[in-house]
Formats: structure tokens, sequence, C-alpha cells
């Protein structure tokens, strides 16, 4: 199977590779995918004022495929709100980096880790309030 | 001597024509075309001529001891399917019971599954963490029943050698007829027909520098003759145990091919095994967590399967995409399973999906071997720099006592 261009080059230069701090109460944190399926995604954000994602920074254990599909959602997360960035679907992944039927489950996996962080940043912050 | 790219080094996929063997074929595609069935004109004459000549060098390759005991093929694949579904038929009222492996070729897995819809009992014997069969285990799995033990010589993926003499020992002391997919092994490491008591043997062509498209079937003739019933149906071509018109440059490639092996495959084995090492070392001597997948001892000599933690299979294949290896991730596959083989072997799935299979041959050179050995060294720390499994690892964290979403 040919890999398109833009998987190749999101895949030799990743773009906001790296970790946040866990524990900050601006960070949320996703973490999908499991090990014995052979993707693992863990995406973080940082929302400043006014619930803009300040920055995005992913780490991922998967094909290229993977590796580009949260390259490529952190890229699309800066500057975002909250509300926009939760409305990020799997299938703007799938035309962007043009992936094959057999590679889609990366684009929703890379969808799912942007919820999953969100939904960690909204708990952070519920839990705070709350206290 | 300069590298060119991309680099071959899946030796086990398929092999380039040797520049040898296609000189001694051409002339058969234009010239000496003749059908080696036509028995009153000179074409035909010549064209048997050749094919006698390839079937008594790939006879002499594998130690048999007649021509006539080599019924050529389109490839191992219809050699395996001829072996165990031409003894079944043949035996079926002496026995119902077959005897392999886990870590066999589908052609061989595939065939015993449809027998089992026939009514034939199939035994898949495990396979101990280095690869190997254990004997004990063959030992218990005979019956009064059993007909045949079909056991491949070499994996294809992890490359492990089972003891052949000794399993042939068994079945021969039993009565029990035996085959072997020798594709991978044979020319490779020591092998002979009448020293390891082996009755069938499945080769090809194309693993051994000759042309893709012809294989061959060993069926030995005496002590004990073994019977089979054809599965191809016509005009009665290989004693009838094959019929369909002989390909014969491919033929005459083969034996050429297998004559080479004879004389060269002992020096060449040491060659390939001292560049095989020589990766190895530079690889795992530099990477940490990297895990050799199969015996050492009892491997191929151009074989290194090697599992890179943290790090997944197809993203490092696509991080060296010059070097053409081969990966047991699933998403290699069109199942998108992890490799069957590793599996066996009791590899976790994340060590299958982190698996490379790099396959050396006739044409590797030092300096690929150095080149890539570095390639994979920096790719796999960059890979893993940005691995998440990588860093929990570093931090300590026990990957296996993470809750994973599995998808």
């Amino acid at each position: 199977m040919a890999y398109s261009e833009k998987v190749i080059e999101h895949a030799e230069n990743p773009r906001n590779v790296g970790t946040l701090d866990k524990d900050d109460p601006n960070v949320g944190t996703g973490l999908v995918g499991a090990p014995a399926c052979g993707d693992v995604m863990r995406l973080q954000i940082k929302v400043g004022d006014g619930g803009v994602i300040e920055d995005a920074r992913f780490k991922t254990f998967g094909c290229g495929s993977a590796i580009a599909s949260s390259s490529l959602a952190t890229e699309w997360l800066k500057g975002k709100t909250l509300d926009e960035a939760a409305g990020l679907k799997n299938t703007t992944i799938v035309d962007e980096l043009n992936l094959p039927p057999v590679k889609i489950h990366c684009s929703v996996l890379a969808e799912d880790a942007v919820k999953a962080a969100i939904a960690d940043y909204r708990a952070k912050q519920a839990a705070k309030t709350g206290a | 001597m300069s590298l060119k790219f991309p680099i071959f080094m899946d030796y086990h996929s398929t092999t380039p024509v040797d520049p040898r063997v296609l000189e001694e074929m051409l002339p058969y595609f234009t010239q000496h075309f003749g059908n080696a069935a036509s028995r009153n004109h000179a074409f035909g004459w010549h064209a048997e001529e050749a094919v006698d000549v390839a079937r008594e060098r790939i006879a002499k390759l594998i130690g048999a001891s007649s021509e006539k005991e080599i019924v050529l093929t389109s490839g191992a694949t219809e050699s395996n399917n001829l072996a165990i579904k031409g003894v079944a038929d043949f035996y079926r009222d002496k026995g119902r019971h077959i005897i392999t492996t886990v870590l066999e070729h589908k052609a061989v897995l595939d065939t015993c599954k449809r027998l089992e819809k026939e009514g034939f009992e199939v035994t898949y014997l495990q396979v101990e963490r280095d690869g190997l069969v254990d004997l004990a285990k063959l030992e218990a799995a005979f019956r009064p029943d059993t007909i045949l033990v079909s056991i491949m010589l070499a994996n294809n993926e992890i490359g492990t050698v089972q003891p052949m003499a000794e399993i042939g020992r068994m079945c021969r002391a039993r009565g029990v007829l035996l085959h072997t997919d020798a594709v991978q092994g044979i020319g490779k490491v020591p092998f002979h027909v009448d020293e390891m008591c082996v009755d069938l043997v499945s080769i090809t062509a194309h693993k051994m520098y000759g042309p893709k498209g012809v294989g061959a079937l060993y069926v030995r003739r005496s002590k004990p003759r073994v019977r089979l019933v054809s599965q191809m149906d016509g005009g009665g071509h290989e004693r009838g145990m094959r019929s369909g018109t002989l390909n014969v440059p491919g033929i005459v490639g083969f034996g050429k091919a297998a004559q080479i092996l004879t004389e060269e495959g002992a020096a060449e084995s040491a060659r390939i095994l001292a560049q095989r090492e020589r990766l190895r070392l530079a690889i795992t001597s530099k990477l940490e967590e990297t895990y050799l997948n199969g015996s050492l001892e009892h491997r191929l000599p151009g074989n290194l399967n090697l599992s890179f933690a943290f790090v997944e299979g197809e993203g490092l294949m696509m991080s060296i995409k010059d070097v053409a290896v081969s990966s047991g991730s699933a998403c290699t596959s069109a199942s998108l399973e992890p490799s069957y083989v590793l599996r066996a072997l009791g590899v976790g799935e994340e060590l299958a999906h982190s698996s490379i299979r790099f396959g050396l041959g006739r044409f590797t050179t030092d300096e690929e071997v150095d080149y890539v050995a570095e390639l994979v060294v920096k790719k796999v720390e960059k890979l893993r720099e940005l691995s998440p499994l990588y860093e929990m690892f570093k931090d300590g964290v026990d990957l296996k006592s993470v809750q994973w979403v599995a998808h």
C-alpha cells in the first residue's frame, strides 16, 4: 500500500510532539488505544483564558498514518475554542491526509483522543469549581 | 562500493533471479521452445532432455536417489497441497489423522483445515518459546491412525530450523510418512532426504534465485514407496501425479539455481550468517528493549526477526522506507491481526506489532548491512521519542497495569 505524500510528510516531520504537565489544571490529557491493538495516542491540550486552546501536544505509538493523524489534529486544535475543538470529525482528517479505508481507524482514534483530552480538561475544571 | 536504493532485505519473500540462471533459461523461450511431452520430434526431445537435466540437479540438491522422485509443480503452495491432499486421499482407508504445527505456512494449515472438513483429524503441535517443536509433544501426538506428519524445515518469519533428522527417525519408526515444506531452508541449512528420513519435500525456485511460478515435490519411490492421488486431472504428466504442460524455461532455471546452491550453498550460508550477526549485534548493542524472536542457534543464516518495544512495526517500516523488510504488525496484513507465528511463540501482541523481519541473501553487501543497522537504530530512537509507551516505560509505569481502552 502506498502512503499519501501528506501522511509521509507528517510522519517524517511530526508537529507538536511532546508532553505537557498532566497535573496542570489547565491541561487536558487524552490517552486512547491499546498496545495490543498496535496503536496508542496521547494528546494533550493547554487551555487559556476564554476557553481557547493555546497549545496542543501528542505522542503516538502506531503506524505512519496514526502518527500523521495525531500530528495533524494538534496543528488543527491550536487557536480553537473548546466547543470548536469538540466538533472535530475524523472525516476531516481522512480527507486532509487521503487515508485509505484500512487506515480510517487511525483518524477515529485521533478524534477520540481530542474528545478525551477535552473531557479530562472539563472534569478538572468542574472539580476545581466544585471544590 | 556505493549503495543502491532501495535496499532489498526481504529475501524470505522472494529472491532475484541469479544472472547465471537467467542466462541458462533464455534459449528455452524462443529457440528450444518445444513441449517436453512431444515425443516424436526434435523440439520435444530437446525440451525433455533439458527438463531431465534440471530434475537431476534438483534431486542432487536434496539428496534424492533418483530424478524420478521429483514432481514438477507451479510452486510450493501447489506442492504442499499435492503432498498433503494426495497422501490423505490415497491412505484414507489406513488412517485419518495428520500431525502438523501451528507455525506452518498457510498453504499447509489451510490444506489441513480443508481435510478436517472432509473427516480427517489434525493435531496442530504447539511450539516452544524459541519456535522449536518439542519432540516429546510430537511423540505424544502419534496415534495408531496417524498417516502423515507435515513439519516445515525452516520458518519463513522467524527462521527457526526444526530438528528434521529426529522428527524423521520418529516417523520412520512408526511407519508414518513425513512431509516437509523446505522452501526457506533448502540450500541454506543441511538437508538430505535419506539422512533425515523425509518422504515428501516441497520446494520452490523463486526462494533460491530461480524464477517464480515453478516448484517441485519430492516423492520417495522406495523404502517406503509413497503413493499419491493426483489433484490435477489432465494429460497424465509427471507420471500421473501432476498433469499440465511443463514450464520448460522455468524448470531449466530451477535446475540451474539448484546446481548453484549445491556447489556454493555452504560457503554462501557462512558469509550470510556473518552478515546477519553483524546486523544483529550492531542493532541490539545500541538499542535497549529489543528482542530476538525465535531461537538464535537453530536459525536460518539470513534471518533476523526483532521486536523493538514501544515502536510499531509498520511505523518503523515507513521511516526506513528505502529498505525493503517485512513486519509482523497487524497493520501490514489484510486481516489486521498480528503475526500468528509470533503469537504461537507466546510473543505478546504488543511485541508482535513491534516486529521487523530482516532477510539477508546472496546479493546483500556489508555496506548495506552497516547502513541498515545505523538507520534502524536512528529511526527507532526517533520513534521512541514519539512514543507515549516509551515515555511511560522511562517514568517507571508498568504498561501491563494500565487500563487500556481497546478499540
